[in-house]
């Protein structure tokens, strides 16, 4: 190799103080010729001064006493370090390198883009906290969280029902990986459909939420994330019994196909074969059930190419029996022989999504999904009968960009919704086709630091609801380090699906009154409402251990509302909102993890929740007005191999609560105007064997509190006091569990 | 032949810096240690005109960008880091922008991976 020369040019320099050094580097050749090289670094050592030359290789960098090495650089090229102790002109020649000593391009996409400082309310449920209540879908997945209330549906199926800010689901928006899953004929009984294994995640937001899931939200959304097949376990299986004679079995089969192809088989079975009543009632206190769901995931992923996509169908057969204990289908249904009950639901499910991030801009993306379902149920109750076809589609486009940098982004895009309705309501027939499309368009601001806000709005044209615009609107301020404020704004409507969100009330000798005003929806208007509130949040650390402190209040306030009036026990009257309707929910909650290996949680929750019925503005009823909450948590030290032991308690105590009057009933059916407060318990132990195998054993409802007159009626069923609706504690007494969980 | 390659290699180089290339990808390392390091430098690399993503890792201390290269070369970048007190390799902060940081910051004296013990991830 011929040896390159260094050259310095040392330009006569100027009498006068100069405090820059100008100069031009140029690529070196044998012919010494000015080849300027733009983009060079040029910066004195171990200063905060540099600069890059310009397209002819020429610079001007600021000169100092402080500083005398000064450093020449380019990718390609010998780093060069020239001494300078006055400032003069400076022409220098870089020499071409081999060897590249700066890495330019990186190729690795983050598995999940950290979201700073957002502006919505969210709390992450994640699979840890999921394992705490063992048991066993969705609806049964938020009694270790104080954001959700669980509530006891009926006093005959044993179902859960789940509120949010004191408004009860079908006010919020149950999403399943952003689609919306319990809604229309599912919101009975839809959380139960999907199995808790099946979970990877829970968000729940609080208040209202973003423009892009759509315009039905009010008081929140929910979103469960469920198991990915590439990230799971290659097996799993769950098995799990109580004494009451519920038995549950989960498999997870996960397999690698190729580099970018997996799929998972989900199957999932329970059975309740053995009639159990111990309030000695007459009727069971669970139903007998048998459900089947198998669903088959398929994904595929390419962060090279920058996509990813999701393929899934789902089967779901439940059946549940319930009513007097020796009711027999076949030759009771429909006789005064035993009242009984069967709910049959058969539902399929199918979704594409598909999403793109560009991947040389990680901020940049864009997301396509779309599904399909069918969902039908037979039913009756004593001589009641109720079915429902639901056919449903929905289907999204999302785009997700900057304007200028990432402290500016925006999503936008447009969606389209159907759903068809055939109802069978005691053999009156019920059709109605709901379409929707709409556009939406949100933006988020975050300055990194103090402040962050996101505001969205949607525009959606729908053939019942008309075309309409909703607003909504998220802030989040950090006055100070580990605190912040947030606010928020949201409008929201929905269609009512007045039979399929109370069908409990046929189970009940309630005659069903539709005081309609010519809506176009069962002859009601449209449900609209607006959301609002504030929170604050504190993060502390006390004795050297973490913990946060949190208070919020929100408000929803009814423009209109389908009321559902069960003030008089001899019927059930729906009618359109006709002057108040609001709840407003304030919750504080502290969190502190007390010991190395102790956490607790204590929550307070107090609701004010009025509607004006027939009979005047009323609290709602059986609902506690006060709530309190604990859940303490402790786990040892986990051993190498992932053995330890777990342990969890949750305590909730429960306000009076106002029950709908009885009081036109005969003095033996009435229940008074309210139950007293109570308390229920929960524990469970889990014995972690290895990273394999673990078993747990808990109960519920261990002071074994009970509602013995859940059954209004019960020696009378086919008579005019007979009533399941007002249920207020739990039916069964104690009840014991045990399961086990294997993978590999 | 070696002289050829490495000389096509920094005409292609300087052929795509040239280019001045809207959505440029780069990387380089710049010092911290914690959260809040990572907020601080994201948001001075951020407040450049032409920086459009910066995403700083902590294990490895890499800088991640997206730059408008017409707008901004990496000389400014880093010198607004250097400006908020987090040194690389080319520019050091000053003794003044360094002192400035927050004491659990001061990844001179400590240069461990701090971000499992001291978070600023308000939720």
């Amino acid at each position: 190799m011929k040896s390159f020369l260094i050259i310095l040019c040392c330009l006569p320099f100027l009498a006068s103080a100069q405090d820059t050094i100008q100069g031009m580097v140029m690529e070196a050749n044998p012919d010494n010729k000015h080849l300027g090289l733009p983009g060079a670094n040029v910066y004195w050592q171990g200063s905060p001064i540099g600069t890059m030359t310009k397209e002819d290789g020429t610079f001007s960098i600021p000169y100092s006493k402080e500083y005398n090495k000064l450093i020449i650089s380019f990718v390609g090229f010998q780093t060069d370090t020239l001494t300078i102790d006055q400032p003069k002109m400076v022409h220098h020649w870089l020499q071409p390198s081999n060897e590249l000593d700066e890495v330019v391009v990186k190729q690795k996409k983050e598995a999940v883009q950290k979201t700073f400082f957002l502006a919505q309310n969210v709390v992450t449920v994640n699979s840890a906290e999921l394992l705490k209540a063992a048991c066993c879908n969705l609806s049964e997945s938020f009694e270790t969280n104080p954001a959700i209330d669980v509530n006891f549906n009926d006093a005959l199926t044993g179902t859960k029902r789940i509120e949010m800010l004191g408004l009860t689901s079908p006010y919020l928006l149950i999403t399943q990986e952003n689609i919306p899953m319990v809604r229309g004929a599912s919101q009975a009984f839809g959380l139960t459909f999907t199995p808790g294994t099946w979970v990877e995640s829970i968000q729940i937001t609080k208040g209202a939420g973003s423009v892009v899931n759509g315009y039905e939200s009010i008081s929140g959304q929910i979103n469960t994330e469920l198991q990915k097949p590439l990230t799971d376990v290659p097996l799993f299986v769950n098995g799990y019994a109580n004494l009451n004679g519920r038995l549950e079995l989960n498999t997870h089969f996960n397999t690698k196909l190729t580099d970018e192809w997996s799929t998972g088989l989900y199957i999932h079975g329970n059975r309740r074969d053995s009639e159990v009543d111990n309030n000695n009632d007459g009727f069971l206190d669970n139903p007998l059930a048998n459900q089947i769901n198998v669903m088959n995931r398929w994904q595929y992923q390419n962060p090279e190419k920058g996509w990813v996509s999701f393929f899934n169908v789902r089967y779901l057969n439940d059946e549940k029996q319930v009513g007097e204990s020796g009711f027999n289908p076949e030759t009771d249904r429909f006789t005064t022989n035993a009242w009984g009950s069967e709910i049959n639901t058969e539902r399929f499910d199918g979704s594409v999504k598909l999403g793109y991030v560009f991947p040389n801009l990680p901020f940049q993306s864009f997301g396509f999904q779309a599904s399909y379902s069918h969902h039908a149920q037979d039913s009756y109750f004593g001589f009641n009968t109720y079915d429902i076809d639901h056919e449903s589609i929905y289907s999204n486009l999302l785009f997700n960009s900057i304007i200028g940098n990432t402290k500016h982004k925006f999503k936008t895009g447009i969606s389209f919704a159907y759903d068809g309705y055939d109802e069978l309501v005691n053999g009156t027939i019920f059709t109605r086709s709901d379409r929707s499309a709409g556009a939406f368009f949100e933006y988020s601001y975050t300055n990194l630091e103090k402040l962050s806000f996101t505001a969205g709005a949607r525009f959606d044209t729908h053939n019942r609801l008309g075309n309409f615009f909703t607003p909504r609107l998220h802030v989040r301020y950090t006055p100070w380090e580990n605190g912040s404020f947030r606010g928020s704004f949201g409008l929201g409507r929905r269609a009512a699906n007045i039979f399929a969100e109370n069908q409990r009330m046929f189970a009940s000798s309630r005659t069903i009154q539709l005081n309609g005003n010519g809506g176009n929806i069962y002859g009601f208007d449209a449900e609209k409402a607006i959301n609002y509130g504030v929170s604050f949040i504190q993060k502390f650390k006390w004795f050297d251990r973490p913990g946060d402190f949190s208070i919020d209040f929100y408000r929803t306030d009814f423009e209109n509302q389908v009321v559902v009036d069960w003030e008089n026990p001899r019927e059930i009257v729906f009618s359109n909102l006709d002057g108040d309707s609001y709840a407003n929910s304030l919750q504080v909650e502290l969190n502190h993890r007390v010991l190395p290996n102790v956490e607790v949680r204590a929550a307070y929750k107090f609701y004010d929740v009025k509607t004006e019925y027939q009979t005047g503005l009323l609290q709602k009823p059986l609902q506690a007005r006060h709530r309190f909450f604990t859940n303490v948590g402790y786990n040892t030290q986990p051993k190498e191999n992932g053995a330890q032991w777990r342990f969890d308690y949750t305590f909730n105590l429960l306000g009076e609560q106002r029950l709908p009057s009885t009081g036109a009933n005969p003095l033996e059916y009435q229940l008074g105007e309210f139950a007293d407060g109570y308390s229920l318990m929960n524990a469970q132990v889990t014995k972690v064997f290895s990273n394999k195998f673990e078993v747990y054993l808990g109960g519920e409802n261990l002071t074994n509190f009970r509602q013995y007159d859940a059954v209004l009626g019960a020696d009378d069923p086919f008579g005019d006091y007979f009533d399941t609706t007002i249920v207020y504690a739990p039916i069964f007494g104690r009840m014991l569990y045990m399961g086990f969980r294997f993978k590999i | 032949m070696m002289k050829r390659i490495a000389i096509l290699a920094v005409m292609f180089v300087s052929v795509v810096g040239m280019a001045q290339d809207k959505n440029k990808k780069t990387t380089f390392e710049v010092d911290g240690k914690c959260e809040m390091c990572k907020m601080r430098i994201e948001k001075a690399a951020l407040g450049v005109t032409g920086v459009k993503y910066a995403s700083w890792d902590i294990p490895t201390h890499q800088l991640s960008l997206v730059v408008d290269e017409r707008k901004a070369n990496s000389m400014q970048i880093k010198s607004a880091i250097a400006a908020v007190g987090h040194d690389t390799k080319e520019l050091k902060a000053t003794q003044e922008a360094y002192d400035a940081v927050h004491p659990c910051c001061k990844y001179r004296e400590d240069n461990t991976d701090d971000s499992t013990t001291h978070k600023n991830d308000n939720p």
